[in-house]
């Protein structure tokens, strides 16, 4: 019981002081943040930046060097159930011998524990996810057949089928069709509404301020996190993504002047 | 086929086929996660590795004991995955870099040793050379015991771990996530190929093991996109293999049965590349064929629908 009020108070995600290294080169230096609840949150820096490495330090799937990391107050291992991870798409093999609907099930594999297969019980679970993505109609499709923005919602709809409090996803929006990223943003607004926290690694600077209410800018170290109208500056982009200032600034310019978000090139 | 009904009443070579259909459904079945996991060669590093394992259990005990063999190749197994394993962990060198690397050190080792034994004085050192290319012949009870006790636990495993083991292959960063022990799970799959590999060698050889993996699980995943049915599959074709190679070489004096086991499943493999359902080459040869006439079909409406329009302006 009292662990159940310690989580809805708790912050979903609090990291201090987390370093990581691969070899001897830091890819994380010192990050401490606290996600707020229910709330969008971007993940924006330059290539390099270790934004995934942030995620998968976060999730405890690679060893970091010091820091720490709770989820809803507590370490991240024992909370499992309450994240739901969406990694890059191009982190499996496509061509793997099953189906859409198969691999949403997987977001159940948790809860099943050892040994048990999924049932019913979770193949209809499933079929909303994926009805929830706009993919019921390829339930039964080869995951290799699907295009790359399918195959994103896929992913997503596995993360839902997770039935989680914290969603943490790596770059959904990479290379995805305009069909997809809508179904993307309006997914990420009912997670919202239902008082889910998400964290998105993103790449594309022109549309932070649309999909995002909070924002993290990342270059190894923090480079400023708050409110994406407060935060999501000229100045700290600049600080953020170093020689490419001038170029951003004006980009920056360009936009403010024609008053479109579409502007910005990829980070 | 009277020659098959011979082979199925004579004891001994009952023995022989029971030990090849099972060491087939066996390495069949954990090759497909090898194979789904790009660990193809592993089998093929493990089993050329296990050489100087069976050497050295030969020179230490100075006998030909199947037991002590199967111990001496299952340590040199292991360490040659840790060989690997710290390799690619340590060093920017891949790990396809690094099985060649270890495979080719163990089994030169393995030579060596092998040659030493030849021309030391070890009284019964004859037969040993069998494993380089395997007699299936040779084997007994005793040992068909052993593959059966094997297949029966690696069977076992891949169907109540068929969950985990499938996530494992498809998505290990989200396995992770999901907090199954992927280390451990993985150290369990490895495990078992080295186990199926080294009750491989005494019936096809160190140098012929690793196709028991691979070829099965290749030409499996031809027919189907569903992993249970792969899996399902594969097994049945290492088996229906084994039953092949048997048969063949009871009936003619001078066949070997595990090398022709090997070639039966490549044909397996060749039928199955050749008439797959929609991954076979005459199915894209077809579906490419529909496609083309198709285009062509419209080609001609539209040229037809566009010379009248032309008439009629």
């Amino acid at each position: 019981m009292q662990r159940t009020t310690e989580a809805l108070t708790a912050p979903p995600l609090a990291i201090s002081g987390l370093s990581v290294a691969y070899q001897k080169k830091p890819v994380l230096r010192n990050v401490s943040f606290q996600l707020p609840h229910g709330e969008l949150v971007g993940v924006v820096g330059p290539n390099g930046a270790g934004k995934s490495t942030l995620i998968k330090a976060a999730l405890g799937l690679i060893p970091k060097l010091a820091g720490e990391v709770q989820v809803f107050g507590a370490p991240s291992a024992s909370q499992r159930k309450l994240i739901g991870y969406v990694p890059q798409r191009e982190s499996v093999d496509w061509d793997f011998p099953t189906n859409a609907l198969d691999v949403v099930m997987m977001g159940r594999y948790g809860h099943l524990g050892w040994f048990r297969r999924p049932g019913a019980k979770e193949k209809r679970l499933a079929l909303e996810c994926l009805a929830k993505v706009g993919m019921a109609d390829y339930a039964n499709r080869q995951i290799s057949q699907l295009s790359g923005g399918q195959q994103q919602r896929v992913f997503l709809a596995r993360a839902l089928a997770q039935d989680a409090r914290l969603y943490v996803m790596d770059e959904p929006f990479a290379g995805v069709d305009a069909a997809t990223e809508k179904a993307i943003i309006g997914l990420l607004q009912e997670l919202k509404r239902e008082g889910k926290t998400v964290m998105v690694v993103h790449h594309d600077l022109a549309t932070v301020k649309e999909y995002f209410d909070s924002v993290l800018l990342l270059n190894v170290e923090v480079q400023a996190f708050g409110k994406t109208a407060e935060v999501f500056t000229t100045a700290n982009l600049a600080q953020t993504y170093g020689g490419r200032f001038a170029y951003l600034n004006q980009q920056d310019a360009e936009m403010n002047e024609s008053g479109a978000a579409s502007g910005i090139g990829r980070g | 086929m009277e020659s098959f009904w011979s082979m199925l009443t004579d004891p001994n070579a009952q023995w022989i086929l029971l030990g090849c259909m099972l060491l087939g459904l066996c390495s069949g079945v954990i090759g497909c996660f090898a194979y789904l996991r790009k660990q193809s060669l592993m089998g093929d590093t493990l089993a050329h590795a296990a050489l100087p394992g069976i050497c050295i259990a030969f020179m230490l005990s100075g006998t030909k004991s199947i037991g002590l063999f199967l111990v001496g190749a299952g340590i040199a197994g292991l360490l040659a995955t840790f060989g690997i394993g710290w390799i690619t962990r340590y060093s920017r060198i891949k790990s396809d870099a690094a099985m060649g690397i270890v495979l080719s050190s163990f089994f030169g080792l393995g030579i060596v040793l092998l040659t030493q034994i030849q021309h030391s004085n070890y009284g019964n050192q004859s037969g040993l050379d069998k494993f380089l290319f395997g007699q299936a012949a040779s084997m007994i009870g005793s040992d068909v015991t052993i593959m059966l006790i094997v297949s029966l636990v690696i069977v076992a495993a891949c169907t109540l771990l068929f969950k985990e083991f499938k996530l494992l292959s498809f998505d290990p960063g989200f396995a992770k996530g999901l907090g199954f022990p992927i280390a451990l799970l993985d150290q369990l799959l490895m495990f078992f190929i080295v186990v199926s590999v080294v009750i491989g060698i005494q019936a096809v050889g160190v140098v012929l093991v690793a196709a028991l993996l691979i070829t099965p699980a290749v030409s499996a995943r031809y027919w189907t996109d569903r992993l249970g049915v792969m899996v399902l599959l594969s097994g049945l074709f290492g088996a229906l293999s084994g039953v092949v190679g048997t048969w063949l070489s009871s009936t003619t004096v001078s066949l070997p049965t595990g090398p022709v086991s090997v070639l039966a499943q490549t044909l397996l493999f060749g039928l199955s590349l050749l008439l797959g359902p929609r991954r076979g080459l005459l199915a894209k040869r077809l579906t490419h064929r529909k496609a083309k006439l198709v285009l062509q079909e419209e080609q001609r409406m539209r040229a037809t629908v566009s010379g009248k329009g032309g008439v009629d302006a």
